[in-house]
């Protein structure tokens, strides 16, 4: 369960390009959620994500995962149990090693990182199996260096990695925004099946709203650090695009965009 | 003929010693993406350290370990500067370098000196093993034996799970993060191993040339980086040739370049000069032929 409790967020503070993003935000993740959050560019919705993970440090509040205090920790601390997919492609790899080398790295997270051999020959099955599944045909390229790959190979190898050692909460920051439509919808639906069959705890912020009506099992949308739309269940399964767009339009204008 | 077997069993016993420190620089500039010029003052470190304990009649096998040592911990301050103190790393190498420069001669106690003819080093203990035909070979076989040791250690380490670490670092820290380890310390490990090797090779080219200068380490990393670049344009080309093997025949190559060119005539005061020139124009080269090739990748990084 993730927890954000009176979350203070003020960029430039004391500067005539002060902006409060966050006055006394509250919200909170329960296990098993799969959440999709929309929202405008500076809606906060990105500025949330980094928040959880450790990247933007915050004025005041409490971020709390299964109940333990994070909100203090360095970033990598927190990665311990936070898994991670980036927009851009190649963050998720490292690009002049291979796809084993990649998979055998994310393999031994939470273990230590010795003198030991790094490549792991036994799970080179499993690693096989785990490519498969996607269709890509990248089972037959182990030793191919993952800067090679295209986006929307990488995202879906970054995917994987990000997942192979099962996170408690999944942060995926646009993960499907810069590849083009097919593989975006290739990623997303891979992105379902690992978050169903690993019950992960997901946080996804997305642009696509047409992803966030069909994937997920609760949309939030964020508007100027506030949650102004939160659904799940039916009440979620009943909304549709236009719903969600009715409510961008009626902010826009209030903007006066 | 002689003249030129000679000229070229000089070539190739710097070649290799010089090939030891250019690994080091193949860590920090091409693994780590780290432009380290504390190289120029580890180097001279490590002839230091050698030079004194060769002095003191210390075991000269045990200059070489300590020298390896004294460049780790010099290195390591240089990963301090930069992670901890978050100085610029261009600046860190700087600094460290300036520094090192009034410890070596601290550690000496003046800015030249030499070792006794009958000092006892690698070269003195070994050569009664090689008799008759391989007495000419005989530092050559050391030397290469050294940097071939040194080699296949860094290839092993780059192959443990510690190693894809490092070279995870450079190519891309976020995912290091997303690793939950410290990107900073291993930085930190990579800067120590790198200028471990630089300082190794100043231990082996103090026992090889029996002195020590205090301006000896000028220059080290351009010849170094050279090295590299050869060694990652020309060798890697070649199946089945490692990087850092490219990289010990880069210097190589490097080396040789050197010596024809004095042999044409060049004045030594030239070289500096000539060696800017001949670094520009395979930086250039470099950037035409094998970026091209990682294009791709680097697009959208």
């Amino acid at each position: 369960m993730l927890e954000l409790s009176n979350i203070h967020k003020t960029f430039n503070q004391g500067t005539i390009d002060e902006k409060v993003l966050f006055s006394d935000f509250n919200l909170t993740i329960n296990d098993g959620d799969f959440v999709g959050v929309i929202g405008s560019n500076g809606s906060g919705k990105t500025t949330m994500l980094n928040i959880v993970a450790g990247d933007m440090p915050i004025d005041s509040g409490s971020v709390k995962l299964d109940g333990v205090e994070i909100g203090k920790l360095k970033n990598y601390k927190r990665a311990a149990k936070i898994g991670r997919v980036f927009q851009n492609p190649s963050m998720g790899t490292c690009p002049s090693m291979t796809i084993w080398e990649n998979m055998s790295i994310a393999d031994n997270k939470g273990k230590s990182f010795g003198l030991s051999f790094g490549l792991n020959r036994k799970r080179k099955d499993f690693y096989r199996s785990q490519l498969e599944l996607l269709g890509m045909g990248l089972e037959d390229r182990l030793n191919t260096q993952a800067g090679s790959l295209s986006g929307g190979q990488r995202q879906a190898l970054a995917l994987i990695m990000a997942t192979m050692i099962r996170p408690d909460l999944l942060l995926l920051d646009e993960h499907t925004a810069a590849l083009d439509p097919k593989s975006s919808d290739t990623v997303m639906m891979l992105t379902e099946k690992i978050v169903r069959e690993k019950k992960i705890t997901t946080l996804m912020v997305t642009h696509n709203l047409r992803h966030a009506v069909e994937y997920g099992t609760r949309t939030i949308m964020m508007h100027d650090g506030n949650a102004i739309i939160d659904v799940s269940g039916a009440e979620k399964d009943g909304m549709t695009i236009n719903d969600y767009l009715k409510v961008f339009n009626e902010i826009s204008i209030e903007c006066g965009n | 003929m002689i003249d030129i077997a000679s000229i070229a069993i000089g070539i190739l016993e710097q070649g290799f010693i010089y090939g030891i420190m250019a690994m080091g620089v193949y860590i920090t500039y091409t693994i780590l993406d780290f432009p380290d010029l504390s190289v120029d003052g580890t180097f001279p470190l490590g002839i230091a350290v050698s030079f004194v304990m060769i002095n003191s009649g210390l075991n000269p096998w045990l200059a070489l370990i300590a020298a390896f040592a004294a460049g780790g911990i010099a290195g390591s301050f240089t990963g301090f500067l930069n992670v901890k103190l978050k100085i610029r790393n261009l600046l860190c190498g700087i600094l460290t370098m300036t520094a090192l420069y009034s410890i070596n001669y601290s550690i000496v106690g003046k800015a030249s000196d030499f070792l006794s003819m009958d000092a006892v080093t690698i070269f003195s203990q070994t050569s009664p093993i090689f008799g008759g035909a391989l007495a000419p070979f005989s530092k050559l076989i050391v030397i290469a034996v050294i940097a071939i040791i040194a080699k296949l250690a860094l290839d092993w380490y780059l192959r443990t799970k510690s190693g894809f670490l490092l070279r995870s670092v450079g190519d891309n820290e976020g995912l290091v993060i997303t690793l939950a380890k410290n990107p900073g310390t291993i930085k930190i490990i990579g800067l120590a191993i790198s200028n471990g090797l630089v300082a190794l090779a100043g231990a082996v080219y103090c026992q090889y040339g029996k002195s020590f200068n205090v301006s000896s380490g000028t220059g080290t990393v351009v010849m170094g980086l050279a090295a590299v670049i050869i060694g990652a344009t020309v060798f890697r080309k070649i199946k089945f040739v490692k990087v850092t093997t490219g990289v010990i025949f880069g210097m190589i190559v490097y080396k040789a370049c050197i010596s024809i060119a004095l042999a044409a005539g060049l004045r030594s005061q030239d070289t500096n000069l000539m060696i800017t020139i001949l670094f520009v124009l395979t930086l250039v080269l470099n950037e035409f032929v094998f970026k091209k090739k990682k294009a791709g990748v680097k697009k959208d990084a």
